[in-house]
Parts: C-alpha cells; sequence; structure tokens
C-alpha cells in the first residue's frame, strides 16, 4: 500500500467549505438566542466614572447591558491571568474582564448590552452614558520609556513592563577588537492579523445541567476553559468550549479575550444563549495586534565580512495589557541571527507599555523584526566592504556539515536551542539561481538604461517551531469502525483534519474517508494546548502518529486472536484486517473494535486492555527549527514610489512535507501576509493613541493584483527531534519577506544611494527618501 | 423591531416571501431569515468581498445592498453554484484541486465572483483573473491557489461546452 | 455595523422622489449604496428617511445627443464601461471608469451617486471636470443646469439644495480623433486614488490647439491646470513639454490623509497629469 504521507491529497475539509454549508461560530443560531454589542472606549486613556444605561435599556428589545460592577459578583477572579511565566516583568498588567475604573487603549470594552438582535443591540449601545475623564496617553513606545511620560496605568510609576538582557560571548572584546563596526536604527511597525472572519463566540448556559458551553472562534479552546472557569470560579465540567470552523486565525485568537468571560457570565445571568459577532470596525480596535519594535544594533566583521560580534537594544511595544507575556520580544531576541555564525551577542531588551491594543503573537511572533534587523546588517556590511550581498551572507551563514548546530540560548521555557538539520547556503543558493542573481547586474544596467529601476534583494530566516511540550491526540476505532481522531489543536484553515488523517490512515488502512477528525473540543479531550507557533503538524501530527501505531499494533493482536493468525502476517487495508495473501481470511475494524468493547460477564480476548483506542501526549520539547531564504526582484517607478514584485522565490526547509499542497498554501499565504508588512499594512495611531486605521480601506491588505506568482523551492531536511520528521511551516513565509522586499528596493534605488531602515515602506516614503538622498530627484 | 416591508425574491431557485426589516442589509438576511448562512460577512463596508452574491447574474456586494432592494430579484449565493448534493461545481472542483481555499471564509465571494468573470470571460490570461479578484480579500492563500483554480476551471468549464 | 433604524421610500418617478425630499425631515438619497451603504453600516450618517432611487427607471440611460452624451443619473458605472456610444463619445471616460472600484462595486455603483457624493478622489467627477460637463438637477421648482466648474460647493459638497435630486449629466464631446489620457496612483488595483490626472488634446498640424488637464485627490474637488492648458496652447507636443507646463500642479492646495501627505500629493499631480498628456498625445489620431 502506497503511503499517503508526501502526497498531494486534496483536502477533506473543501467540500463543505466549497458548498457554503460548514458552520463558523456566526452560523450558529440557538433557540432563544440574543445578541451582544459592546460598548468600548473612545479614549486611549480615561478614567471612568459612572455608567449610565437607563436610555439603553429604555430601548425595546433591550435585555440587558452589563459593566464591571454588574459582573463583578460572578467573578472570583476580575482579571485575565493569561501572562506567560519569566522573571523579567517589572510590573503585572493583567487584563480586568471589562474596563475598571479606567481605559487604558480605544477600544476597551466597558460595558456588554444584549438585545433581541445585533441592530437593536448597537442602537442600544450608542446609548449608554459613560462619564470619561481624559487623561494623557501615550503611543509611542519610545516615549513611554523616557523620564516624565505620563503613565499608561494611572497607579503606575513607569511604563516598564519588563526588561532583560540576552546573549552570548565577550561582546566586548569582539568589538575592541573588531576591523569594522556598522551601526543601524531600525524600525518595525505594527499591523493586526485580519483574518477574514473576525473573532465571535456564543455563549449557552443550560441551568438543568449547570453548565456552558461555549463556542467561539479561538486557536486554543483549553486555554479559553481554564481561565475562563478561573475567573468564574467553575469546575473543568461545568464549561465547555468548543471552536467550529475556524474562518482564520494567524495568532491573535490564541489568547483569551474579556468578551470571552463577559459571554459567560451574560447568559448565565439572562438563561438564554448570547452571541457575540466582532465585526470588522471593532477588529481594528478589539483584537490583539503585533510587531511595532526599535532595534539600535552594532555588528561587528572582520576584513572578510565574518561576524565578530552583535549587540545593541531594542524597545518593544507591549501595548496597554499583558495578554500573553514577554514572549514576542524573547523571540525577536533570540532568533536574531540565528542562521548566521555569531561569536558574541548582547542584547538589551525593553517592553514598553503604551496605550494602544494590547500586543500579542501575529503570524511571525516577533522573528519578522529580528530577521529584518539582521538582514539589513548583513546588507550593509556588504555595501560597505564592497562585498556582494549574497557573499557575505554565505560566508556567515551555519553551513550543512556543522547540523545539528547548538546556538548558546535558551528559549523562553529553558530549552535548548538546537537548529537541528537543513543546508542554509545551499538554500540560498536555490533562490539566486533561480532569480539569476550572478547576471541580475546586467539586466539592472540594461534597464536602467531605459530609465527603469530594477532591484534584487535577498532574506534569510531561521524560525523555531512545533513549540512543545505537546499536543494531545486520541485515535479511537469505534463499534462502526469508523476511525475518530480527536486532538486539543484547532483546525484554522490549514488543513489540520486533512493532515492527521493521512498519518492516521497510513497506519491504519489508508481510506481517509472512514476517519473523522474532531479539533479543538474540551469535551473530547482532557488535554490541550491549542494553534500557535506553527505547531500542530510536528505537536499534533508526531502525536497522531504515536497514537495510531499503538491502535494498529492492538487492533492487529486483536485480529490476529480472532483469526488465529500471527500478527506478523496481518495487513489493514480499508476497514478490513486480513492474513496477507489470504483474501477470505479477515475480520472488520468494526468487528474488532467490538471485540474489545467488552460483554458482561465475558473475558476479553486475549487478555487485551479494553477499547480500541489510544490517547498520547507525545512530548517533543526540543523546537525544530525550520528555514528558508526568500529572494526578491521589484521595480521601483521613482517617480510615484510605486513597488511592483517582478519576481519572487521562496527556499524553503520544513523537513518532511507531508502534503505538498497544505504546505505550499502555508507557506504562500505567509508570503503575502509577509508582503504585506513590507509595503501595506500599517496600523495607524495619532499621538493621542487614537487608532486612525479602522477600516480596510484604511488598513490595507495585499491584493490579488499586487501578489506576485511566487516561486517555491522545496529542501527536505528532515527533523531528528520527531518521529516523522517534519518542522512547522504556517509561519514561515511570512518571516523573510520584508528583509528581501525592502533590500530590493533599496538595491533598484542605487543610483539615488535611497537608505531603508523600517516596513512598512510606502510609496509616499520611498519618494521622500529619493529627494533627501544625495543623489537624489 | 422597525420599519419592515413585505419582499419576493429568489434565492438558489427557490421563492421565498418574507417581511423584512428595512434597515437590515442583505447579507443579514440571507443568513438570519433565510438561514443561508454560506454567504459571509468579513467588513460589512464593501472591501472584502466575501459577501459578494450574484443578484440577477451580476456580482454584488450584499452588505452593500439593502434586503429590500433584492425585491423581485433572482440571487445566487454559494449554496446554489454546486449542481447537486453528490457533485461539485466545475469551478468548485477547481478550488478543491488547486488548494484554492484554507479557511474557507472568503471562498464563497471568490466563487460567485469567478462564476460572473468566466462567463463573460471564458479564456482569461493571469492578469485579468487577478484584476477580476482584485476586490476579493483573501488572508490565507496569497491568492496563488486561487488564480490557479480560476485558469483550471475556465479550461474545465470550455471542455464541458465544447462536450 | 449595522445601518441605524429609518424610514424607507421607493418612489417610482423624479417627480415623487423630489416631493418625499422636500417634506421629510433629514433624508438620504440611496443611489447605487456603494457610499452610503458603507456609512450606514459604520452609522457615519444616522438618516431618518432613506430614498431609494432605484425604482425610478426614467434616471437611468446613456444617449447621444447633439454635441455630446446624457448619462442618467441612475446609470451604473458598469453600463458605461460596456457602452458603445461613451467610447465614441468620451473615450476618456471608458477609460477612467475601468478605475472605479471593482466590478462588484461598478455594477451597483451610479453616475449621480458618485457626482452626489463627490469623494475628493472619485474619477467620474474628474472626468466631468475635464470636459466641461454640465450637470442637470432637479428640485421642487423643476430642472436648473449647473456647469461642472460650479458644481463642487466644498469638501464632499455639491452645489445643490437639499431637496434637489441629480438627475443627468451631459458630457460635451471632444473631436473625433482628439487624444485622452487618465492616469490613477493608488495602492492597490481598484482602491480609491491618491491622485488621478485626465488630460484632453485637440490638435491641428502637430501643434496643441485645445487641452484640458484635471487633477483629483489632490485638493477638496477635481482642479483644472489651467495655467498648464494656457501653456500648452499652440505648442507641438513633447515630454519635454509636458514635464514644465505640469510643474504648476505642485502649487495646488493639497489634503493630507493617512495615506500620503500633501507634498506627495503635490508631487503626484505633476507627475501624473504629464503622463497622461504624454498618454493623450500619443493617441491623437
Amino acid at each position: 500500500m502506497a503511503e499517503l504521507f508526501g502526497s498531494r491529497i486534496a483536502r477533506l475539509e473543501d467540500p463543505a467549505l466549497l458548498r457554503g454549508v460548514a458552520r463558523y461560530v456566526d452560523d450558529i443560531s440557538l433557540p432563544g438566542m440574543l445578541h451582544a454589542a459592546f460598548v468600548r472606549s473612545p479614549f486611549g486613556h480615561a478614567r471612568i466614572g459612572s455608567v449610565d444605561a437607563s436610555a439603553a435599556l429604555a430601548l425595546e428589545g433591550v435585555h440587558a447591558v452589563y459593566a464591571m460592577d454588574d459582573i463583578r459578583p460572578h467573578l472570583v477572579n476580575e482579571r485575565l491571568v493569561v501572562g506567560l511565566p519569566s522573571p523579567s516583568y517589572r510590573q503585572n498588567r493583567d487584563r480586568p474582564a471589562l474596563a475598571d475604573g479606567e481605559v487604558v487603549y480605544v477600544g476597551e470594552p466597558v460595558a456588554v448590552v444584549v438585545a433581541d438582535s445585533r441592530y437593536l443591540a448597537e442602537d442600544a449601545a450608542a446609548l449608554v452614558d459613560v462619564e470619561y475623564d481624559p487623561l494623557p496617553a501615550v503611543a509611542d513606545c519610545r516615549a513611554a520609556l523616557e523620564d516624565g511620560a505620563p503613565p499608561v496605568h494611572l497607579d503606575a510609576k513607569h511604563n516598564l513592563l519588563a526588561e532583560f538582557d540576552m546573549g552570548f560571548g565577550d561582546v566586548a572584546a569582539a568589538f575592541a577588537r573588531a576591523p569594522h563596526v556598522f551601526r543601524e536604527s531600525i524600525w518595525i511597525h505594527r499591523g493586526g492579523s485580519h483574518s477574514i472572519e473576525c473573532r465571535g463566540g456564543v455563549a449557552a448556559y443550560e441551568a438543568a445541567e449547570d453548565l456552558i458551553t461555549y463556542r467561539v472562534s479561538t486557536q486554543m479552546p483549553h486555554s479559553a476553559l481554564r481561565t475562563i472557569c478561573e475567573m468564574l470560579g467553575r469546575d473543568e465540567n461545568q464549561l465547555r468550549v468548543v471552536a467550529p470552523e475556524i474562518g482564520g486565525g494567524f495568532g491573535p485568537k490564541l489568547v483569551v479575550y474579556p468578551e470571552d468571560v463577559t459571554l459567560c457570565i451574560a447568559t448565565m445571568k439572562l438563561g438564554r444563549p448570547v452571541k457575540w459577532i466582532e465585526d470588522r470596525r471593532e477588529h481594528f480596535v478589539a483584537t490583539t495586534q503585533e510587531r511595532d519594535q526599535y532595534w539600535e544594533v552594532e555588528i561587528a566583521v572582520d576584513g572578510e565580512a565574518k561576524i565578530l560580534g552583535i549587540r545593541g537594544a531594542m524597545i518593544h511595544d507591549h501595548g496597554a495589557y499583558t495578554a500573553r507575556g514577554v514572549n514576542l520580544a524573547y523571540n525577536s531576541g533570540e532568533s536574531l541571527g540565528l542562521a548566521y555564525n555569531v561569536p558574541a551577542y548582547a542584547l538589551n531588551i525593553r517592553l514598553a507599555l503604551t496605550n494602544k491594543m494590547p500586543v500579542t503573537p501575529v503570524r511571525g511572533a516577533g522573528h519578522p523584526q529580528a530577521t529584518f534587523t539582521m538582514e539589513r546588517l548583513m546588507d550593509r556590511v556588504g555595501r560597505e566592504l564592497g562585498i556582494d550581498r549574497a557573499e557575505v551572507r554565505r560566508r556567515n551563514l551555519i553551513p550543512g556539515a556543522d547540523m545539528p548546530y547548538e546556538k548558546p540560548l535558551k528559549t523562553r521555557g529553558g530549552m535548548g536551542v538546537l537548529l537541528d538539520s537543513g543546508d542554509y547556503p545551499a538554500c540560498q543558493q536555490s533562490v539566486m539561481d533561480r532569480l539569476g542573481w550572478a547576471d541580475f547586474a546586467a539586466r539592472q544596467d540594461a534597464a536602467r538604461a531605459e530609465g527603469r529601476y530594477i532591484g534584487i534583494g535577498l532574506g534569510n530566516y531561521v524560525k523555531g517551531t512545533g513549540r512543545g511540550p505537546f499536543e494531545a491526540v486520541t485515535v479511537r476505532i469505534g463499534p462502526s469502525g469508523r476511525i475518530h481522531v480527536y486532538t486539543g489543536g484547532v483546525a484554522i484553515g490549514q488543513g489540520t483534519r486533512t493532515m492527521l488523517a493521512t498519518l492516521v490512515a497510513d497506519q491504519l488502512g489508508g481510506d481517509m474517508a472512514n476517519i473523522t477528525v474532531t479539533a479543538g473540543d474540551t469535551a473530547t479531550i482532557s488535554l490541550g494546548i491549542g494553534t500557535s507557533n506553527s505547531r500542530l503538524a510536528v505537536q499534533a501530527g508526531s502525536t497522531a502518529h504515536a497514537a495510531a501505531i499503538k491502535v494498529r499494533e492492538k487492533a492487529l493482536k486483536v485480529a490476529a486472536h480472532m483469526l488465529e493468525a500471527s500478527e506478523d502476517d496481518l495487513e489493514i487495508v480499508g476497514s478490513e484486517i486480513r492474513v496477507k495473501g489470504v483474501t477470505d481470511m479477515k475480520v472488520t475494524l468494526s468487528q474488532v473494535a467490538n471485540a474489545v468493547a467488552g460483554t458482561p460477564g465475558y473475558a476479553l480476548p486475549g487478555g487485551i486492555e479494553p477499547g480500541m483506542e489510544a490517547e498520547e501526549h507525545l512530548v517533543l520539547d526540543v523546537m525544530p527549527y525550520a528555514s528558508g531564504t526568500a529572494g526578491a526582484v521589484v521595480e521601483v517607478d521613482a517617480e510615484t514610489g510605486a513597488v511592483r514584485i517582478l519576481e519572487y522565490a521562496l527556499g524553503h526547509d520544513s523537513g518532511r512535507i507531508i502534503n505538498p499542497l497544505i504546505v505550499d498554501g502555508q507557506v504562500l499565504g505567509g508570503t503575502a501576509h509577509g508582503i504585506g508588512n513590507a509595503l501595506y499594512e500599517w496600523m495607524g495611531y495619532d499621538a493621542d493613541a487614537n487608532p486612525v486605521t479602522t477600516n480596510l480601506a484604511e488598513y490595507l491588505l495585499v491584493g490579488a493584483a499586487e501578489m506576485p506568482n511566487v516561486q517555491i523551492l522545496h529542501h527536505e531536511s528532515p527533523s531528528p527531534l520527531n518521529p516523522i520528521g517534519v518542522k512547522g511551516v504556517g509561519e514561515c513565509g511570512v518571516v523573510p519577506a520584508p528583509s528581501a522586499i525592502i533590500s530590493a528596493i533599496e538595491d533598484a534605488l542605487t543610483p539615488f544611494g535611497v537608505r531603508l531602515a523600517g516596513t512598512p515602506v510606502t510609496p509616499a516614503q520611498i519618494v521622500a527618501a529619493i529627494r533627501a538622498a544625495p543623489a537624489g530627484g | 423591531m422597525g420599519e419592515t416591508r413585505k419582499i419576493a425574491l429568489t434565492v438558489n431557485g427557490k421563492r421565498y416571501a418574507e417581511e423584512v426589516e428595512v434597515r437590515m442589509h442583505l447579507g443579514d438576511f440571507l443568513r438570519q431569515q433565510l438561514g443561508l448562512t454560506g454567504t459571509h460577512l468579513g467588513c460589512e463596508h464593501g472591501v472584502c468581498g466575501a459577501c459578494t452574491v450574484l443578484v440577477d447574474g451580476v456580482s454584488a456586494r450584499s452588505c452593500l445592498m439593502l434586503a429590500v432592494q433584492a425585491d423581485g430579484r433572482e440571487l445566487l449565493t454559494v449554496e446554489g453554484i454546486a449542481p447537486n448534493e453528490e457533485e461539485l461545481h466545475p469551478l468548485q472542483e477547481a478550488f478543491r484541486d488547486n488548494h484554492g481555499l484554507q479557511c474557507g471564509f472568503c471562498t464563497p465571494g471568490m466563487l460567485t465572483t469567478l462564476i460572473e468573470f468566466l462567463g463573460d470571460n471564458p479564456d482569461p490570461t493571469e492578469r485579468e483573473v487577478r484584476e477580476a479578484i482584485s476586490g476579493n480579500l483573501c488572508r490565507c492563500t496569497g491568492y496563488q491557489g486561487i488564480v490557479a483554480a480560476a485558469l483550471d476551471a475556465a479550461q474545465r468549464l470550455k471542455a464541458l461546452k465544447q462536450a | 455595523m449595522k445601518p441605524p433604524p429609518f424610514s424607507y421610500h421607493l418612489p417610482g418617478s423624479v417627480e415623487e422622489a423630489v416631493g418625499l425630499l422636500g417634506s421629510l425631515e433629514n433624508a438620504k438619497l440611496l443611489a447605487g449604496g456603494q457610499s452610503l451603504m458603507p456609512m450606514l453600516n459604520m452609522r457615519f450618517v444616522l438618516p431618518d428617511h432613506v430614498i431609494d432611487l432605484n425604482g425610478i427607471g426614467a434616471l437611468s440611460g446613456i444617449s447621444a445627443v447633439e454635441g455630446g452624451l446624457r448619462i442618467g443619473g441612475m446609470t451604473r458605472q458598469r453600463d458605461i464601461e460596456f457602452s458603445d456610444p461613451v467610447k465614441t463619445a468620451c473615450p476618456l471616460l471608458s477609460e477612467a471608469i475601468l478605475q472605479v472600484g471593482h466590478r462588484q462595486t461598478r455594477n451597483r455603483g451610479t453616475v449621480g451617486g458618485s457626482l452626489s457624493h463627490l469623494d475628493p478622489s472619485a474619477e467620474i467627477p474628474a472626468v466631468c471636470a475635464a470636459v466641461d460637463a454640465e450637470i442637470a438637477v432637479t428640485g421642487p421648482n423643476g430642472t436648473r443646469t449647473i456647469p461642472f466648474a460650479e458644481f463642487p460647493a466644498g469638501y464632499m459638497m455639491p452645489a445643490m439644495e437639499p431637496d434637489e435630486l441629480l438627475v443627468s449629466v451631459f458630457l460635451p464631446s471632444w473631436k473625433p480623433g482628439h487624444g485622452y489620457g487618465f492616469e490613477e496612483f493608488a495602492r492597490r488595483h481598484g482602491d480609491f486614488a491618491i491622485v488621478s490626472a485626465a488630460a484632453l488634446i485637440e490638435a491641428e498640424g502637430g501643434r496643441i490647439k485645445r487641452a484640458s488637464v484635471t487633477v483629483s485627490g489632490v485638493g477638496p474637488a477635481p482642479v483644472r491646470l489651467r495655467e498648464t492648458e494656457r501653456a500648452l496652447a499652440g505648442q507641438a507636443g513633447s515630454e519635454e513639454l509636458f514635464r514644465s507646463a505640469c510643474e504648476s500642479a505642485r502649487g495646488i492646495e493639497a489634503l493630507e490623509d493617512v495615506h500620503a501627505p500633501a507634498s506627495y500629493r503635490q508631487h503626484l499631480a505633476a507627475v501624473l497629469s504629464r503622463r497622461a498628456l504624454v498618454k493623450a498625445w500619443s493617441r491623437i489620431g
């Protein structure tokens, strides 16, 4: 039987999605269901006085308006305690369930209105009269850390959320003896996730069972369950969290939000299901964002462009609350220069509170910033030393022969950073070959002769994926013979069901149509971490593989007993286990499952343990590191500043590929997001921390007409760290894209001497940069 | 409930006579009142294109029409594209084979938009396809699979016509 | 993002619509809905009454008339896109209309809606400015004509009375064989323009006899570059001429928003008007 692993299999998910019959959270309608709208802060920072809901409550069809004082009696813990552990915190900024005496960012939920329809709820929300006393707000994370900056929170002495240092080696010595030191100031701007489906939830309380069922567009139902139970003082069996079909996640849906807690309270108070669907305008002010960082970095190199050391400081915009932790800034610090031989490194990292949307991972999670910073440094070294940019990189990349390569760093959880496999220089070379790097100068000269400015750029990245410690997976053959797979991971559009069914089918008969995958329902599996950090193929995939093998072994054992044959002579084909070469000696999976289902008073066959199932929690602590190189060829209209991406290639290594169709899709989607980060996505705030881009005409997502046809060059270096040799892929495309594109723009504009140090780069900025450049227009 | 009005329309070949709140947009009407939740709302301000449906054969964003304006019209939504319960439309098949969807949320609008487009332009270039779906945002696919699916669907539809 | 409550009216004639407009307090006209509907969904506008013009068949249509084209206010942008009379009589409009939003929005969006909304970067008002269009509006006292030069009364504010309704626009034709060019800069395909430029040239004996140059998206309303037009008259067209003639566009008073600072808009005005002229000159037949 041919292995399904590695095949281009069309997804199991697709037919329902293509027919429009899949059920997303907003498609759920329950009897008696009410609709919620949130009253949100219009101020970046203000004291809250009274909340007068009388006019709102007077509207026909309005059932309730709850502010913090109304829900407080139902909370044993008033704050969402979700910050990942770290010794570096200087203050605790857990979010309240609803604003409590103070609002600290525009969009912070102050009250919820529940009505017969969303239309009515919005009518009523406009009538809730909240008394605000505006206070000075801080929008810029650098200004936030200056002496005398207004405090983001009234009770704070300063705005430093956390501070820590990272590094290794003797940096001072490295810089002291370095013949060349170059300094760069880099900034990376924040953006949103903008899954096309916004957030939303339907909370339904059944008094008879004292059970809340909360269906929510989340990447982490088990984490939502724990947080909500903790705040409401409920047992785990009094809350079920279910992720229905998810219309994209990209990070922010891993977070537990104030709305989640509030909806669960509202359904209990009202005794009716309550639905809240975040609209797009809310998404700009209610869902977490990421990426604002400012880097001041220096690189020391020898005369051959070999790195001697890197040092510097970085300020990370944390937003107004801790909605996840110090993980992003940590990821950035950990991943700076990860692809290269760096003998000495020292980075000071400060996380600043600002009166802006809290910051949590958005596809890439700290890596795009560090990668952009490092790749800008590599370009700088090449330019200063007159050495080709690709050659500078090649000389410093960790060669394939040195794998596995241990970096003298620890992950945020204290695990070692082990670059497990890959040939980074070969990957870079493949992209250079595909884009014609060697001959590009001639092509560029020819274009310039026609008055056209084209340029080429590269970006290398290495990204930790598949973060542990585990993901739970149960594989069960039911009495019908159907195979059920349950996982705590969540399918958010990345083909998780197909991926898991592929791995299970390879062990259990090869018929994917006989497999049902249930992902993200806390009632079906007690443990689960969820979807983040490009982790599901590594964690859930490996575990599904292991669980399927266990079930297979058991099924064969039972079948051997039933058929009076040796296990070694059996094979599973479709829904049957048969003796190889003897077609009529067989039992069905259904018979095997029933044989161990137990009959009162009768022994199980062959003394086998009951149940044809296995729940596994394979512990995989050490992360596999995916890697790759992006290459871009762009044309810049030097008059308008317009950038057109003519060619784009991504050399990519995420270990063994389970399904090329899905891996390509993940890489392409990430690349589009990265191109957006490079050229389009700008989440603006004014000086008073008011967001100025709050709709999709102001905040630009990349469209089909702007996207190049991306060429993917697969490199498959199996990871030795898990049984199926895979690495994660979901975030990989996004990480190197801005590096390659900005480098290519700068290359195109070499005749003007334009230097670019941030993202996104807009046409207006390019025109301004040309004019300001030494050889400007 | 505010002011209402009676309307009659056909959706996916089925006749409906409904009383509808005049301020309700067409997307909400299809989803909430008719239970046709395949049409998705991604932005409700006319940018993302997820809610695109065909009104008398012509694409429109259902968040930018009032339900009352559909009175007397014939609509096609994503639920009406496949010929029956077993088979998919060639465009849907092409989407599946070319991985033209991931989370599936933008997909209904992509499909309706492309049905109109491929009707007008049965043999499009890649550039034309990209421009045709430029009013539909997708966050998952990078559009490449969608473009490939549209080009593939054009060939499948042509082959069907010739057969 | 749901529309606020309002009363809905569906008049069957212009007279009925004007009557409603005159008698109802705080009423909004609903044409194609591609601007009003987002504003309703976002509750940027809170009308007590919405008067839907989609029931007035007489407001739609494109007809070739003496000296030009008459286009009904409720004519869909899509109908202009596919109209042969428009291609013949006003090819500039045929070219510009492709830049108006996306297929799905052109299918619904109307000429009258765009002109009444008067977004500073909208293409249809730019074309109207370029050809010196005349806007016909009907109110309680009958129909009057407003030259486009007098139509914008301010930022997104047409010079119509609150009880008047835009019924049609007349676009004077330029001579057959004239050159035309529409250039637009937007961040993405189908986006609102940051700046666009429209150029028309009539030539005689290799020299420019008459030129019209308009930029939009720079100031609060489309601007005719009169100084540029004067500089071109009687000259033989060339890139150099167009470049120097368009420099004055940098002096236009410019708006600033999240997409672009004022200085960038002024810069684009000069660049795009030159490019539009180059294109127009190359098309003289």
